[in-house]
């Protein structure tokens, strides 16, 4: 049994099957790739894992929790983090202070009404964020507006506010959307440097296959809402279904 | 000192040392003078400098820090204004349980709206909660003043009448508010000079309370929930995908702003003791929109600069009329006395929101930080000028 477990599940917009019986199982501490051309359902799925959407049919089960009508926040909660293909920031806010709310959110809950102490007193939590600011090099950048920062750079702080919350699932999509080659290679860098230090599910979404095959263990391909195939990424690299959602039944026959 | 750091505590205490030194700097001119006019140190103006700062103060702590714009604070203003009312009727003219009463009526009432309101962001917020403000304007107004269930006494307005109880009321009390005995109007004149200077009970006890809630919201806009509520404006799809919840942030937000909505309200009553049902209006709903826009959203002190400016102008600028423009003008060529006159007259008198209008167009435009980001851009000259000085001095000399 893995820790996410996806079973049957199905996803129409209108007339479109966004997704056609969707089964998926990630094993605990696995880095798995969803991989698939455009429109083959990636992003509904990942919508369907964190709550922004809830499936027609199925069921999406977490460490032995269901997790559909969940709100994204309860979700989170639960130990699943997600990084957005753009990074999603507190943009207004410095790099200090995005840190610090997500040690907030790790260590009070959803909701917790602290309105009249400082801030800048809760030592435990200043002690935290600046160990998560340095352990991603970006303690120079402290006091920082977050918004004026680099893709790359905004990218790692959103990994970073992500980790503080020691998730036990953290969900990419596209973490390397429009990065330079040098940012990409840092950021499967530090992917992997975070998977050989901590104890964590990662499930990747990406349409770079340099990454997807730098990083992965598991790899699942979904075509038209369905997956086709599932395997190590020795496997998947030859398979000829998946050459064939790809390039086109032509360019296979020829 | 007071949990404050030490720019916020230097901020604190300059607004200290203004609201307290305030009769004698809003009187700047001599009482003879042709300028007394634009004197603002008397009683009543100065009252509505620190209510409505007050009021400014609470209604930024919702639309500075969460960015959530309601146009129907002042619907809380007026039931914190009829809440106290109520407590003269019935307890007596000791302002204290109104101004209680009115916060924590304001506070429930902001929690029921809240709830409901808050289902929503963005535009459909600020017209939902403009439309329960505009019902309980209408509720105010009509609905709730029959004669079998009078609660606001409609059109009249509300007020203390002789059959009244007045529970704790004794002849020794004066019969006007007052706090244990010492009434709002009494107030001790100062001549010094050409000068006179007015010191009064009611202004005073505003003006502590004001600073109270000025030093509340200091410690609410560094607390921990003010980062929450810097987040809920900043992003709130990243605050729910990080495990945070952000509707109660938003609602406590707007309990909050309600219940010092609700204070200000107390205290207009407890200042002049009749509560009418325009103090609910659209219009007033705007008016502290407008002040904590022109003043800076989101700043510290901004909301009561904004509050100072608008109700300066709505006072002062409001009464200048044509007589007073010939006395200005008086010195030039007839024809030419008149044509300025014409020009400037839509601008002053009634035509006060005029001028409003324009100076509020300015700021939105050239100084989208309020008042304050003026203030900022000015320190920067002076600042700034220095060390430029010091390193062209600096580059210069090697060459002689």
């Amino acid at each position: 049994m893995g820790i996410l477990e996806v079973k049957n599940v199905n996803k129409r917009f209108g007339g479109l099957q966004a997704l056609g019986d969707v089964n998926l199982s990630v094993a605990e501490n696995t880095v798995h790739a969803i991989i698939g051309p455009n429109g083959a359902g990636k992003s509904t799925l990942l919508n369907v894992l964190v709550g922004k959407l809830i499936p027609d049919t199925g069921s999406v089960m977490f460490d032995g929790q269901s997790v559909l009508g969940r709100k994204p926040y309860e979700i989170n909660q639960m130990g699943i983090s997600r990084v957005f293909q753009t990074p999603e920031i507190f943009g207004d806010l410095t790099v200090m202070e995005n840190m610090m709310i997500a040690c907030f959110a790790q260590r009070d809950g959803a909701f917790r009404m602290h309105a009249v102490g400082s801030m800048w007193s809760e030592r435990d939590i200043v002690a935290t964020a600046e160990d998560m600011l340095e352990s991603m090099n970006l303690q120079d950048k402290r006091d920082m507006h977050s918004a004026s920062m680099s893709r790359g750079d905004k990218r790692r702080l959103e990994i970073a506010m992500c980790l503080a919350q020691s998730p036990r699932l953290l969900l990419l999509d596209e973490p390397t959307a429009g990065m330079s080659r040098s940012d990409t290679n840092n950021t499967i860098d530090l992917l992997k440097k975070i998977k050989q230090d901590r104890d964590i599910t990662i499930a990747i979404i990406e349409h770079d296959m340099h990454v997807v095959f730098s990083l992965a263990e598991r790899i699942t391909v979904l075509a038209q809402g369905t997956p086709l195939v599932e395997d190590t990424p020795e496997k998947i690299k030859g398979h000829p279904k998946v050459r064939e959602a790809y390039l086109g039944e032509s360019q296979v026959a020829a | 000192m007071l949990g404050l750091k030490k720019h916020d505590l230097s901020l604190l205490i300059i607004v200290a040392i203004l609201t307290m030194a305030a009769p004698f700097l809003l009187n700047p001119f001599p009482t003879e003078s042709g300028m007394a006019q634009f004197n603002a140190g008397y009683p009543d103006l100065m009252q509505k400098f620190v209510i409505f700062g007050i009021f400014a103060i609470g209604f930024n702590i919702l639309f500075g820090l969460t960015g959530y714009l309601s146009f129907g604070h002042a619907a809380f203003l007026g039931v914190g204004s009829y809440a106290c009312v109520w407590m003269f009727k019935l307890l007596g003219y000791n302002v204290l349980p109104g101004i209680l009463l009115s916060i924590v009526v304001s506070g429930l009432f902001a929690l029921l709206i809240g709830v409901i309101t808050l289902r929503r962001s963005g535009i459909y917020f600020s017209i939902l909660t403009l439309a329960f403000a505009q019902m309980s304007f209408a509720l105010a107004y009509s609905v709730l003043s029959n004669p079998k269930f009078n609660l606001t006494n409609g059109e009249t307005g509300l007020q203390v009448y002789a059959d009244d109880p007045q529970w704790f009321h004794s002849d020794r009390l004066p019969d006007l508010p007052h706090l244990f005995g010492l009434s709002m109007r009494a107030t001790h004149r100062m001549e010094l000079g050409a000068w006179e200077f007015q010191f009064n009970v009611g202004y005073y006890m505003c003006a502590v309370i004001m600073l109270l809630c000025f030093y509340l919201a200091i410690r609410i806009f560094r607390s921990p929930f003010g980062l929450m509520l810097r987040a809920v404006k900043s992003n709130q799809q990243r605050m729910n995908y990080t495990g945070l919840n952000s509707r109660p942030y938003t609602l406590a937000a707007f309990v909050i702003s309600g219940m010092y909505a609700g204070l200000a309200g107390g205290l207009l009553s407890a200042v002049d003791p009749l509560a009418g049902a325009e103090r609910m209006q659209w219009t007033a709903s705007g008016e502290v929109v407008l002040m904590t826009i022109l003043g800076g959203a989101g700043t510290l002190i901004g909301p009561v600069l904004g509050a100072g400016l608008i109700k300066y102008f709505e006072n002062i600028f409001s009464k200048i009329n044509e007589s007073v423009l010939h006395g200005w003008f008086g010195f030039l060529p007839d024809g030419l006395e008149d044509f300025v006159i014409t020009l400037v007259y839509p601008f002053v008198g009634k035509g006060w929101h005029l001028t409003l209008g324009v100076i509020f167009m300015l700021v939105v435009i050239f100084l989208p930080g309020g008042l304050v980001e003026g203030g900022q851009r000015i320190g920067r000259l002076f600042r700034g000028k220095k060390p430029s000085g010091a390193a062209k001095s600096a580059t210069t000399e090697p060459a002689e």
